[in-house]
């Protein structure tokens, strides 16, 4: 078998995977990253950038606890990226809305902020405007909006730059990154570890490794006895030419890059692995850039795409230790931007199962088991 | 298709007059703007946001580099833009306002 010097073999090489292979360098460990084909359905190239709790677990606790940890880890995480790199991310956390152009719409939204509410205590506040409210504090939201939520902890980055930053962050501490490096098959290696089989015919002995893949990560983790089925679920993306004002909110739908352009996004589709944007999508994105913020309808769109989503059955995150072999883990969820900040630094403790481990339990898969009897 | 039927006569309608950052340039009616305003001076037509001067490059559609402000419109491709008369060109000096128009 042919061995690595590494303790650890992280498959993936986007933002969850660098931001785990990250927290394990910084714990001790020799980590070697495995990314695999540019072709790959890449999420950490085509995502928005939030760093966002608002709505996010209120019907799952530990989720809405686990964000709000992350949520509250960025600033010191966006400074050692930044200190590793040199590259600055441009980490904004000065809140965020959720506009609404139904009210029977906000009404839901504000009933699962409630609930968030009580998961989360004082870890979060939010409040609830009314469209004239909203038109009073900021000059130039549109008169079709009903009303917003606002949370004073949601924010955003420059996804991008992230990805750019966690690349020679882990090479800056000492990680080992391979690129092109797609894995076919994983097996359990006699006396131990793995092997590991990549499409290029090579292959290569792992004595741990860590599944990142996001979406390639599907018969990887049947490979690995895991049962978590991931789908991808596409979202659409517009950005407009660059601006020299800066628009006066961020909301989960429209953000202004810290370049000049505005981003607008949050379609959900199911189309399979086809990550092409559609014309009536973008229109409808356009449109309701425009109904929030009229002054955006004379703004140029230079560029559109789509990109696909890693979703789990619920949603949620998944972080699973492989019974059946020991030594491999499961690492995927959605938000691979605003759980970064965890990703590298306390999920390193559960990996390897220090005493300071967070207690990841309801994230195990074993929540699917269950839901497929039942 | 004929190769030859892809290329159009030069506009022969005349000359026509029009503004460009307050000074009156003459031009064929109807050659690309960007055409227009190299041949008045190998100068900038715009600068970057990070303060450098550009002017036209591609003269296809392709490169920005010579995106001016049109008739108030901000960054208009300029080799895309046919002359006309009375038209208001002004060079695109930085990124563009919301309202449009550019910092300066």
């Amino acid at each position: 078998m042919a061995q690595t010097d590494a303790d650890i073999t992280i498959i993936g090489g986007g933002i969850v995977g660098l931001s785990v292979a990250l927290g394990l360098l910084l714990a001790g460990r020799r980590v070697h990253v495995l990314d695999g084909a540019d072709s790959d359905a890449r999420a950490s190239q085509g995502n928005f950038g939030l760093v966002w709790g608002q709505g996010k677990g209120w019907n799952f606790a530990p989720y809405a606890s686990w964000t709000a940890d992350a949520l509250a880890a960025w600033p010191e995480f966006a400074r050692k990226l930044s200190d590793l790199s040199g590259i600055d991310v441009a980490l904004d956390q000065s809140g965020g809305y959720e506009f609404f152009t139904d009210m029977d719409e906000m009404d839901e939204f504000a009933d699962m902020l409630a609930q968030q509410q009580r998961h989360l205590g004082t870890r979060f506040s939010h409040e609830l405007l009314t469209g004239d409210e909203l038109r009073s504090q900021m000059p130039g939201i549109g008169r079709d909006v009903v009303g917003a939520s606002f949370s004073q902890r949601d924010g955003h980055v420059n996804p991008l730059r992230v990805l750019r930053a966690l690349r020679r962050a882990v090479a800056a501490a000492g990680g080992r990154v391979s690129m092109g490096a797609q894995v076919d098959r994983i097996a359990p290696a006699h006396g131990g570890g793995f092997d590991l089989a990549l499409k290029d015919g090579r292959s290569m002995g792992a004595e741990r490794v860590v599944l990142c893949a996001g979406l390639g990560a599907a018969s990887l983790a049947a490979d690995l006895g895991f049962i978590t089925q991931i789908r991808p679920q596409r979202g659409e993306l517009l950005i407009t030419e660059k601006l020299a004002d800066r628009l006066p909110f961020l909301s989960s739908t429209i953000r202004q890059v810290d370049e000049g352009g505005v981003q607008i996004g949050g379609t959900k589709a199911d189309a399979g692995m086809d990550d092409s944007e559609t014309l009536d999508v973008m229109a409808g994105l356009a449109r309701h850039a425009v109904t929030v913020f009229p002054a955006l309808a004379n703004v140029r769109v230079v560029r559109a795409w789509g990109a696909l989503r890693v979703m789990s059955p619920d949603g949620y995150p998944v972080y699973a230790r492989s019974s059946r072999h020991p030594g491999a883990c499961l690492v995927t969820c959605h938000s691979g931007v605003t759980l970064a900040s965890l990703h590298a630094s306390v999920l390193a403790d559960w990996i390897d199962e220090t005493a300071a481990a967070p207690d990841l339990e309801a994230f195990d898969e074993n929540r699917f088991a269950l839901s497929s009897v039942a | 298709m004929k190769i030859a039927s892809r290329f159009q006569a030069s506009p022969e309608s005349g000359a026509v007059q029009f503004q460009y950052d307050g000074e009156t340039l003459t031009a064929p009616a109807g050659i690309p703007l960007a055409a227009a305003l190299l041949a008045h001076s190998g100068g900038f037509s715009r600068q970057t946001a990070g303060g450098h001067d550009r002017t036209a490059f591609c003269m296809m559609g392709v490169c920005f580099d010579c995106l001016v402000e049109v008739d108030g419109i901000p960054n208009t491709q300029a080799c895309m833009t046919p002359v006309r008369g009375g038209m208001v060109v002004r060079r695109q000096i930085g990124l563009r306002r919301l309202k449009g128009g550019s910092d300066v």
